[in-house]
C-alpha cells in the first residue's frame, strides 16, 4: 500500500465527466487532495476509444488508444472515475494491442498503473473512511465493467458504509445490467428500455432517495429516465457522495 | 439446415418484448434456473466450483487443441465396440446419412431424444420427406413439435409456452379434455409417447459428451425418454457436433458435476446414460446397430479462428441464457436460429454466415454476466467484440455491418475526440446548438438521430457552461494540492 503524501495521481477524467458532468471530476480532485494525493491532469488526454472499440471500429479506436498511451506515460498512478473507461485502459487495451509488439508493452505497463476511483481509494490508499457525511438513503448500482472486468465488488460498498448519515439500502438484483451499454441503448432501444424498466422498478422497491454508481454512463441512462418519470431519486457518482464533508 | 431468420432480429425482438405471455414465461429463467444454479454453487462453495470450472476448461482446451487425435481414437473405439462412424461436412450430408440409414433399414417410425444438433440440421423435416414418422420424446420437444415450432432455449425448448398454452395445444392436437394440471398433462404425453416407443424402429439421440478412450456416447436427461430411445428400437443413431469429444471417462466426472448444476440447478440429472456400441451377444436387449454421426457444419470455422475457438468449449447448459438480461427480455426465437442467448450470438453468425446475422453480436450490453455464469469460463463478451470488429471493418460488402456514413462517423469521432482544442471549439458550437432545446439543464427532446431515439424515453443532460478541463484550468490547477 502506498505511503500517503508521496502519492501522485493523474486524473483521467473521461469524456462523459469532462463534457457533461464536470462536477464529478471536481469531487474526485477534492477527495483525492483531502487524502493527501497530489493530483495532476495531463492536458493532452482524450477519449480512451471505448465507444469505437465496442462498435467494432478497432482502427480509429487504436488511434485514440495510442494517443492515450502517450498522454498517460510517466504518471505514477492513473485514476479514472469510471469502471468502464478504466476497464478499457486496464483490460481492453491489452486485446487491442495484443498483436502489436511495439505497443503491447506500454499498454501492459499502463494497465498496471490504472485504477478506477473507488479501487484507488481502497486498494492503493487503503482507505475505507474518507470522513464524509451525506444525508439520505442510498442504493449502490455496481456497474458491469467495474464489477466483472475489474472485479470491484465490495470497495464502493465499504466506502459508502463509512459515510456519516448515509443509510445504505440494498438494490434488488443489483448486479443486473441497467441496459445502457453505450451504442447498445441506441441500436436496440426496446431491449435497453426493458432492462432500464427492471432496474428502476428495483430502485423504487429499494426505497432509496439516492442512486450511487461509479459510472456516469449508467447514471446518465438511469438519471435520464428518473427525470423523465419525475421519480424522487437523485443520481450521484460515488465521488460526489464522498465529497460531502463531515461537519 | 434449420430455417435462418437471423436477419429479422430487430423486428422479432420488438415483437417478443411486446408479447405478455412470453414475458410471463421468461420470468422463470432468472429466478428459476439461475437461482437454482447459484444455490448449488453456494452448496459446493465458490472455491470448489471455481476449481471444477478450471479443470473442465483445461480438458476442453486440451481436447480442442488435439481434436484430430481424439476423433481418431473415438472412431477406433466406437468401431471396436461394433458401432459405425459417419462424418458430415454440412447439414445436407448429415441429413442424407441419417435418411439413407433409415431408408435402407426400412424404418417407418423414429423416436428422438432431445438433440440441438438435429434441430440445427433440420433433420425431422428430411426424415419426414423420406417417409419416416418422427416423434420427439422429450416433453418440451414434444410440445413444440405438436405446435410446429422450434426450441427457444437450449435446455427447456418449450420455455416460451405457459402451461395454459400447453393445455390448449394438447387438447387440440390429442383430443384430450382441457386441463392445465401439469401432472395430468405429462401423463397424457407419456401415454401417447409410450405407444410410439413400442413401435419405433429407430432411436435418435444427441450427445452431451463423447468419450474417446471408450467410444462412449453420454447423454444427461431427466425423463427416461433418452434411455428408451437409445435401447428399445433396433437401431440407434447418435448425432452430434465434432466438439463434443472428451478424452476419458475420468474427464467425464467434472462435467457430471458442472452440467446439471449449471443447466437446471440439479446436483445430477435423473438419468446419465452411457452408450458404448450396439447390443452385445450376451446383452438381453439394446439396438442391433449403433451409428454415430459427427457433424462439422461450420464448426471448423470456429476451430480455425483462435479468437473464437473457445466457443467450441460450450456444453450447452444454457446458464448464459438464463442470466442474460437480453435473453430474459427477448426470449430465444428472436435470435432467429437454433442457438439463442450469448452463446448463440457468438456461434450463429459463424455457423450461418456473418452476413446473415449482422445484428446478433451487437445485441448485447457487454455486461459480462454470461462469462461469470459459464461453467467453462468461456469469454463470451470478448468474442462478441471480436465479431463486431469483423463485421464493422469487414472488407467484404456482404458482411460489413456499418454503412459508409457510420464508418465516416467513427473516423470523424476519433478525429474530433483526439484533438482537445478542436473538441473545445466543437463544444462551443454544441452549447449554441442545444440552446433552443434545453429546459432546466436538461434536454427533453431533440430532433437529431440518434439522440432523438434517446429523448423518446429519457432526458439528455445539456452541456454545462464549463467542461472539467475548463474548471481545472481556471480553478483547480491553481489551488494547492495539500489542503487542511
Amino acid at each position: 500500500m502506498a505511503q500517503r503524501g508521496q502519492v501522485t495521481a493523474s486524473l483521467f477524467a473521461t469524456c462523459m465527466v469532462d463534457q457533461l458532468y464536470p462536477q464529478v471530476g471536481v469531487s474526485v480532485v477534492r477527495v483525492l487532495r483531502r487524502l493527501g494525493v497530489t493530483v495532476q491532469f495531463p492536458a493532452s488526454q482524450v477519449c480512451c476509444g471505448q465507444p469505437l472499440y465496442n462498435a467494432g471500429f478497432t482502427k480509429p479506436a487504436r488511434q485514440l488508444a495510442r494517443h492515450t498511451l502517450r498522454s498517460l506515460a510517466g504518471s505514477q498512478y492513473v485514476v479514472v472515475p469510471s469502471g468502464s473507461c478504466a476497464a478499457m485502459l486496464k483490460v481492453f487495451y491489452l486485446d487491442l494491442f495484443a498483436h502489436d509488439p511495439a505497443l503491447l508493452p506500454p499498454a501492459q505497463e499502463l494497465a498496471s498503473r490504472v485504477y478506477e476511483f473507488s479501487q484507488f481509494l481502497t486498494e492503493v490508499l487503503g482507505v475505507d473512511d474518507v470522513g464524509a457525511s451525506y444525508t439520505g438513503k442510498a442504493a449502490y448500482h455496481p456497474s458491469c465493467h467495474l464489477l466483472r472486468e475489474l472485479g470491484v465488488r465490495e470497495g464502493p460498498r465499504r466506502l459508502l458504509g463509512k459515510v456519516q448519515g448515509l443509510e445504505s439500502v440494498e438494490l434488488p438484483q443489483a448486479e443486473s445490467c441497467c441496459g445502457f451499454g453505450g451504442a447498445f441503448s441506441v441500436k436496440f432501444p426496446h431491449i435497453s428500455g426493458g432492462m432500464l424498466d427492471d432496474k428502476l422498478a428495483n430502485l423504487q422497491a429499494s426505497g432509496a432517495d439516492t442512486l450511487v454508481a461509479c459510472d456516469m454512463g449508467c447514471l446518465m441512462h438511469l438519471g435520464g429516465a428518473i427525470d423523465r418519470r419525475s421519480l424522487p431519486v437523485k443520481i450521484r457518482h460515488l465521488a460526489q457522495v464522498l465529497d460531502g464533508e463531515a461537519k | 439446415m434449420a430455417e435462418i431468420k437471423t436477419k429479422d432480429f430487430q423486428a422479432a425482438s420488438r415483437r417478443s418484448i411486446q408479447d405478455p405471455q412470453l414475458r410471463r414465461a421468461l420470468q422463470r429463467v432468472g429466478a428459476g434456473f439461475d437461482g437454482a444454479r447459484r444455490e448449488n454453487i453456494a452448496e459446493v462453495t465458490p472455491q470448489v466450483w471455481e476449481a471444477w470450472r478450471e479443470q473442465a476448461r483445461r480438458i476442453k482446451v486440451h481436447t480442442l487443441e488435439h481434436l484430430d487425435y481424439y476423433l481418431e481414437l473415438l472412431d477406433q473405439r466406437v468401431t471396436q465396440a461394433g458401432g459405425q462412424m459417419h462424418y458430415a461436412k454440412d447439414a445436407a450430408q448429415a441429413n442424407a446419412i441419417v435418411a439413407q440409414l433409415a431408408r435402407s433399414r426400412g424404418v417407418r417410425i423414429a423416436t428422438k431424444s432431445k438433440s440441438m444438433v438435429s434441430e440445427e440440421l433440420g433433420l425431422n423435416h428430411v426424415l419426414e420427406e423420406a417417409g419416416v414418422e418422427v416423434y420427439e420424446t422429450d416433453l418440451g420437444e414434444y410440445i413444440i413439435q405438436l405446435a410446429g415450432e422450434t426450441p427457444s432455449h437450449l435446455v427447456a425448448p418449450a420455455l416460451h409456452k405457459t402451461k395454459e398454452q400447453v393445455a390448449q395445444l394438447l387438447s387440440q392436437k390429442l383430443g384430450v379434455p382441457l386441463t392445465d394440471d401439469i401432472e395430468t398433462m405429462a401423463a397424457v404425453a407419456r401415454n401417447a409417447l409410450r405407444e410410439k416407443f413400442l413401435q419405433s424402429d429407430l432411436g435418435i439421440s444427441g450427445a452431451n459428451f463423447l468419450v474417446a478412450e471408450t467410444g462412449t456416447l453420454v447423454i444427461f436427461t431427466n425423463e427416461g425418454n433418452g434411455r428408451l430411445c437409445t435401447s428399445a428400437p433396433r437401431m440407434h443413431i447418435g448425432i452430434t457436433g465434432m466438439e463434443k469429444v472428451i478424452p476419458s471417462l475420468q474427464d467425464l466426472a467434472v462435467f457430471m458435476r458442472l452440467l446439471p448444476r449449471s443447466a437446471t440447478g440439479q446436483r445430477l440429472t435423473s438419468y446419465v446414460t452411457l452408450v458404448t456400441g450396439p447390443r452385445r451377444a450376451d446383452d438381453e436387449d439394446g439396438p442391433e446397430e449403433f451409428h454415430l454421426v459427427i457433424v462439422d457444419n461450420g464448426r471448423s470455422r470456429l476451430l480455425a479462428d483462435p479468437e473464437l475457438r473457445e466457443a467450441l468449449y460450450c456444453i450447452r447448459c444454457g446458464a448464459c441464457l438464463n442470466i442474460c438480461p437480453v435473453y430474459q427480455k427477448v426470449g430465444g426465437h428472436a435470435y432467429g436460429w437454433v442457438y439463442p442467448g450469448p452463446i448463440g450470438a457468438v456461434i450463429t453468425p459463424v455457423l450461418v454466415g456473418l452476413g446473415q446475422a449482422k445484428d446478433l453480436p451487437f445485441a448485447s450490453s457487454l455486461c459480462g454476466a454470461c462469462r461469470e455464469a459459464c461453467p467453462i469460463k468461456i469469454n463470451l463478451p470478448r468474442m462478441l467484440l471480436h465479431l463486431r470488429h469483423k463485421l464493422a471493418e469487414s472488407p467484404n460488402a456482404d458482411e460489413k455491418s456499418s454503412s459508409p456514413a457510420e464508418t465516416a462517423a467513427a473516423h470523424g469521432y476519433a478525429g474530433l475526440m483526439g484533438r482537445p482544442k478542436l473538441l473545445a471549439a466543437a463544444r462551443g458550437l454544441g452549447r449554441l446548438a442545444q440552446m433552443p432545446f434545453v429546459r432546466d439543464g436538461k434536454i427533453p427532446h431533440i430532433p437529431l438521430p440518434p439522440l432523438s431515439g434517446w429523448t423518446k424515453t429519457k432526458d439528455l443532460p445539456a452541456l454545462p457552461p464549463r467542461s472539467f478541463r475548463d474548471i481545472w484550468d481556471q480553478e483547480l490547477s491553481r489551488l494547492p494540492d495539500k489542503q487542511d
